[in-house]
């Protein structure tokens, strides 16, 4: 046992402990601040999978942006940080059957795509070159991801827009 | 001490220091092992001790810009004043207060110190004196520069404390706002040096360094770093006389402290970085005959830049909210987008000489460079003056129909 599988093991510790945290906690900050660590574990991951790049933009997007808007908009609503608040609502068996299906067809998608072969995990080649540059060259190449990059732009700009026009104020 | 080569002193230095470690015996691993650890320690107390020493010249500079003499009473010119105020400061009583979220209280300070110190890590101090050259340098910067904003929000919340709340607000919408800018203008030192590495930046400014190539850049990097830093004219997230003392109004001792050890670091370790990403970092005078002359040139940039930093400190007064969301979301942003716009057209039409190139067959580059970034400066100042040309013609309008008292209704 490597250095490196210490390691997973404690990422995964610190993936699946947070995330019952999130789920047990009545407090919802409290649940923001597992929600933090869980994320936290996902960038070890990659850093253990030699995704550097793909850790850093985790910590910036999930840990430094959307955690804190979660938190913000959590402080925003006084009574959703009570802890007498029940932590189920009328949508439980809704949310529950949409996890499992979720759930499913990663597991489906996941077995089809990359199926599990016995023996070799570990084994995999290691990656040559620099990662990071060949990723930014397959993002934008036109014969590559360049079009589904650029619809993810699109869809995330028309979401500002949108954000925008439903906050705007009323000018009478 | 044989062979002990002066120009490459902390060569030598940890030429000697593995050579003792391989005289107590120990195996290659273990060395390996050790001096990274020596290493990450090293790095971790850099920041810390240069502290000591900012906070003495910061002191006594700003009372020269105020016109007092500032602290003056321990020691020669009062030069070892920090050294009692740091007893003062462990010895206090550190005060928990009944309501706060204890794990996230007490995790906060540590979080604001550890999210500096870990930028010190990408650093390029002198040639091949770097913690990690990570192929990633700049954005790692950036994510853990974030966590800073974290420890401050989750100071504001866990004190259960309203003007802690306010404050911890605050830091989002500033700190959230300005990295926006922040960001983009980091991307045109990426862009000319083609890589994210620290050190492939500091190595692509053997040419010039990168101020001159896109000024702009730098001056939008230079502000909204004051603005990440939170110190005046941005220090909105500690306003003394609006909102008490802000987010850390419920720690005490070390504690709080910590907020502000955090700050210091900050504040030079941002002065550092410009320094390295736009003024060739320890790029200088015969530092390829002398590598250690390096880190000289490196603290040198950044304590000359510090200066500025303290000048604007000392001599700007603070922001009002809406000014500062204003100042970032509809001027720092769209020039950073225009910015990066035309310097990514630029890179690509304006490309490098081989390094073969007399200094000559340089010039046009710069030059160029040079000329787009001045035409950029004299549009954003036409525009500029068009938009407050045309607010003072609305307001003089709406004042010449209905007298002063509707602007005021407005």
């Amino acid at each position: 046992m490597g250095i490196s599988h210490v390691l997973f093991i404690l990422f995964s510790v610190l993936i699946l402990g947070g995330g019952v945290m999130v789920v047990t906690r009545r407090n919802l900050v409290q649940a923001a601040g597992a929600l933090i660590l869980t994320l936290f574990g996902v960038a070890g991951l990659y850093v253990l999978l030699e995704a550097g790049f793909l850790a850093a933009v985790q910590i910036l997007i999930y840990i430094g942006a959307i955690a804190i808007l979660i938190i913000f908009a959590v402080m925003l609503t006084r009574r959703l940080a009570d802890e007498q608040e029940p932590g189920l609502n009328s949508q439980w068996a809704w949310a529950l059957g949409t996890a499992v299906m979720a759930l499913a067809i990663l597991v489906i998608v996941i077995q089809g795509t990359w199926p599990l072969a016995g023996g070799v995990v570990g084994n995999a080649p290691p990656l040559t070159g620099d990662s990071t540059s060949r990723l930014g060259v397959a993002l934008l190449s036109p014969e590559q991801y360049a079009f589904p990059f650029e619809v993810a732009s699109v869809l995330l700009l028309s979401a500002m827009l949108g954000a925008i026009v439903i906050a705007r104020e009323k000018r009478h | 001490m044989e062979g002990f080569d002066v120009a490459n002193l902390f060569v030598s230095i940890g030429q000697v220091w593995t050579g003792f470690l391989v005289n107590l015996g120990l195996s290659s691993q273990w060395i390996a092992f050790v001096n990274k650890l020596v290493a990450a320690l090293l790095l971790t107390a850099l920041p810390v001790t240069i502290v000591v020493f900012t906070i003495m010249g910061e002191r006594k500079i700003i009372g020269r810009f105020q016109d007092r003499l500032g602290p003056n009473r321990v020691g020669p010119y009062g030069f070892l004043q920090t050294v009692p105020d740091v007893v003062k400061l462990l010895t206090k009583e550190i005060i928990t207060p009944t309501n706060v979220d204890k794990v996230m209280y007490n995790v906060a300070p540590a979080l604001s110190v550890i999210a500096v110190i870990l930028i010190w890590a990408v650093m390029p101090i002198a040639p091949s004196m770097i913690g990690v050259d990570l192929d990633i340098g700049v954005v790692y910067f950036l994510a853990v520069s974030s966590l800073a904003t974290l420890a401050i929000l989750l100071a504001g919340w866990s004190s259960n404390n309203k003007y802690a709340l306010i404050a911890a607000f605050r830091t989002v919408s500033q700190l959230v706002s300005y990295e926006v800018p922040l960001v983009l203008s980091l991307l045109v030192p990426v862009m000319l040096a083609s890589s994210l590495s620290m050190n492939d930046i500091v190595q692509a400014q053997s040419r010039g360094w990168f101020v001159i190539l896109a000024p702009i850049s730098m001056l939008i990097f230079f502000i909204s770093g004051t603005a990440e830093v939170g110190r005046s004219p941005f220090d909105l997230l500690e306003a003394d006389s609006e909102i008490v003392a802000g987010f850390n109004i419920e720690y005490s001792g070390m504690r709080f402290a910590m907020f502000f050890l955090g700050e210091w670091i900050h504040a030079f370790t941002f002065c550092a970085l410009t320094a390295t990403l736009y003024f060739g970092g320890w790029r200088g005078p015969f530092v390829d005959q002398v590598p250690a002359l390096g880190a000289l040139y490196f603290f040198a940039k950044m304590f000359i830049l510090y200066l500025i930093h303290i000048w604007i400190r000392a001599t700007m007064p603070r922001f009002r909210i809406d000014q500062m969301l204003a100042f970032s979301w509809k001027f720092l942003v769209p020039l950073a987008l225009v910015n990066v716009a035309v310097m990514a057209l630029a890179t690509k039409l304006l490309a490098p000489p081989d390094l073969s190139a007399s200094f000559w067959a340089t010039l046009p580059r710069w030059g160029g460079f040079l000329g787009v970034n001045l035409i950029m400066a004299v549009g954003t100042f036409v525009a500029v003056r068009e938009v407050a040309r045309q607010a003072r013609r609305k307001e003089e309008e709406v004042s010449g129909r209905f007298g002063s008292a509707a602007v005021v209704q407005e």
